[in-house]
């Protein structure tokens, strides 16, 4: 695995911009992540990267296909001080998973360095850093589910809270 | 314990039973929104779960990001959102940005609208409870008609005293992302209150409801009350409402009080909402374009204010002026009036209802040099073109002042 390592405020545009957002091929899309922002990123982006972000990430338009995009690239996970609303609830549904860290642990980290998460921690293998690893449930339980679809498939809608109560 | 916010009132309603601040429910929608875009992403999870939509009059389809198509591929995703929509018996709507009709023609206090739009908060300025999701989310919407949700918690914003001349909302919201910063209100409701809030009108409170997207919030609200009603008799569609508030005791995360009578015209900077400066601190910056358009201010009410400031004048040789109405009947209201007639004359481009140069697609992309004072409500880096153009975000007033300078105006010096 490697790291990504992204600034505070990155947002959808930055993620999948507007003019190349046209398509519903997931597989296209995967190759105009951060197309302009990092040019070398979908072309090297390999199953089981981590970003690494700081605050509100994910800012700004509704468009699922930031987050579809970065899925269907591999990553791993997403760390950031703070997630942008909308972007933190389509990455729930989708069992994209994110990981809300300390500012500080988040910042510390370079891109050689090696991360994991394990129980309730993100751990920084490279510097030994430890710090606790918030995941809201919900995105647990989808996940575990194979997102809110495959839950649909067989459930009532009614029935989602139980997930996690 | 302590009374309940307009929200909590909302969502229990809208879930059939009383919920508290952080509590998790399933709740009715009363309407779905999705767009050209948000739309072609919700088809295949629709099919996922669901062979028919749960009530087709409740699913409001725009064609707006986009439209008239720009290319090919653009056609090609309005096509299959054609051929899903006729198959399923739901409207499309070809008149302007789906925020704006919706508040025109749709939206009725305390009620709760889905829109797969971050956008989707401007309808809070009707006094209903407008929340954005992704297209999964409206997919789950429209085969369930209903969605997941948590009760979440209120910052209330007091707005006092009267606004000074040259100032307008667009300023005094811009003002309030500086103060609590792009993420400050993330999650929360924005509900907004105060002395002031009885002279707002309508079309002045969808600006502040819609830039609420811009600070994180998940919706932003104006309860409903006698000025909600004068617009809903406007638009002819006036139903008697309860107007619902927050109980005197309910329980704020934050209070903030806002003088506006101290409101300067202001520029969002780029690439942030939250960098914001009096628009004197910028003045005689040179610029390429203006964008009159957007859900934030390209109501009749914004012309108004343009126009008043550009009459008799014209646009400044060198500057695109690109005046995009919000919805046809801003279009129509328009040309029968004469303001779209007056802009041309003064130079101006008229560009067709809908989103327009806002998200970069078509009808106003900035090139590399570029820099565009711009009426609508993001300022990122790439948002309307290219990555190393530069946008300003401003009030139709500083707007129209700069597009008869060329430079970035304040608008006062027209105004007195």
């Amino acid at each position: 695995m490697r790291v990504w390592k992204f600034g505070n405020s990155i947002n959808t545009d930055l993620i999948t911009p507007g003019r190349h957002n046209i398509t519903t091929d997931r597989r296209e899309l995967a190759k105009i992540a951060f197309i302009e922002h990092r040019p070398e990123f979908a072309a090297n982006v390999r199953m089981g990267d981590f970003i690494v972000a700081g605050r509100n990430f994910g800012c700004g338009s509704s468009r699922e296909t930031a987050v579809s995009a970065l899925k269907e690239c591999g990553i791993e996970a997403i760390l950031a001080p703070s997630f942008a609303r909308i972007f933190y609830r389509n990455a729930i549904n989708q069992g994209l998973v994110l990981v809300v860290v300390d500012e500080k642990f988040a910042q510390d980290v370079e891109e050689s360095h090696q991360l994991k998460i394990e129980n309730d921690e993100a751990v920084n293998l490279t510097t030994g850093a430890r710090t606790p690893a918030s995941i809201s449930p919900m995105l647990l339980a989808l996940k575990e589910q194979g997102g809110i679809l495959e839950f649909l498939k067989n459930h009532k809608i009614d029935d989602i809270g139980r997930l996690v109560s | 314990m302590s009374g309940e916010t307009l929200a909590q009132k909302i969502l229990s309603e809208h879930a059939g039973r009383p919920l508290s601040v952080g509590d998790m429910a399933v709740i009715n929608v009363d309407y779905v929104l999705a767009h050209d875009t948000t739309t072609a992403w919700a088809i295949e999870p629709f099919r996922q779960i669901a062979a028919k939509v749960f009530d087709p009059k409740k699913i409001f389809i725009f064609f707006d990001h986009a439209y008239p198509a720009p290319n090919l591929q653009v056609a090609e995703m309005h096509r299959k959102i054609e051929r899903f929509c006729r198959e399923q018996g739901v409207k499309i709507h070809y008149d302007g940005v789906c925020h704006q009709v919706m508040a025109e023609s749709y939206t009725y206090p305390n009620t709760f609208l889905l829109g797969a739009d971050s956008h989707t908060p401007t309808g809070g300025g009707i006094g209903a409870m407008c929340v954005g999701f992704g297209s999964t989310d409206a997919a789950v919407a429209m085969a369930t008609g209903k969605i997941w949700v948590r009760v979440p918690q209120t910052i209330r914003i007091n707005l006092e005293g009267k606004l000074p001349l040259g100032s307008y909302p667009k300023d005094v919201i811009l003002g309030i992302a500086k103060e609590l910063s792009s993420e400050g209100a993330n999650y929360r409701v924005v509900e907004f209150g105060g002395s002031a809030i009885p002279d707002f009108g309508v079309p002045s409170r969808l600006t502040l409801t819609n830039m609420c997207a811009e600070i994180g919030a998940k919706t932003g609200i104006v309860p409903a009350d006698s000025q909600t009603r004068a617009y809903l008799e406007r638009q002819n569609r006036y139903q008697p409402f309860k107007e619902l508030r927050s109980d005197d005791d309910a329980l704020f995360e934050r209070v903030l009080d806002i003088d506006i009578s101290k409101t300067e015209p202001t520029l969002a900077c780029p690439p942030d909402i939250d960098r914001d400066v009096p628009v004197s601190e910028m003045e005689g910056t040179p610029i390429t374009q203006v964008f009159l358009g957007s859900c934030t201010n390209c109501r009749i009410e914004d012309l108004a204010v343009a126009y008043k400031i550009m009459k008799g004048r014209k646009v400044k040789e060198g500057v695109k002026f690109i005046v995009t109405p919000a919805s046809r009947e801003v279009y129509e209201q328009g040309l029968l009036n004469g303001f779209l007639m007056e802009f041309s004359k003064m130079g101006a481009t008229i560009a067709p209802p809908g989103c327009g140069a806002c998200l970069g697609r078509h009808m106003g992309v900035l090139g590399d040099d570029d820099v565009c004072v711009s009426t609508s409500n993001r300022n990122f880096t790439g948002r309307m073109g290219s990555p190393k153009a530069k946008i300003y975000l401003a009030s139709p007033a500083t707007a129209a002042a700069s597009a008869l300078t060329g430079k970035i105006t304040d608008p006062r010096a027209y105004l007195k």
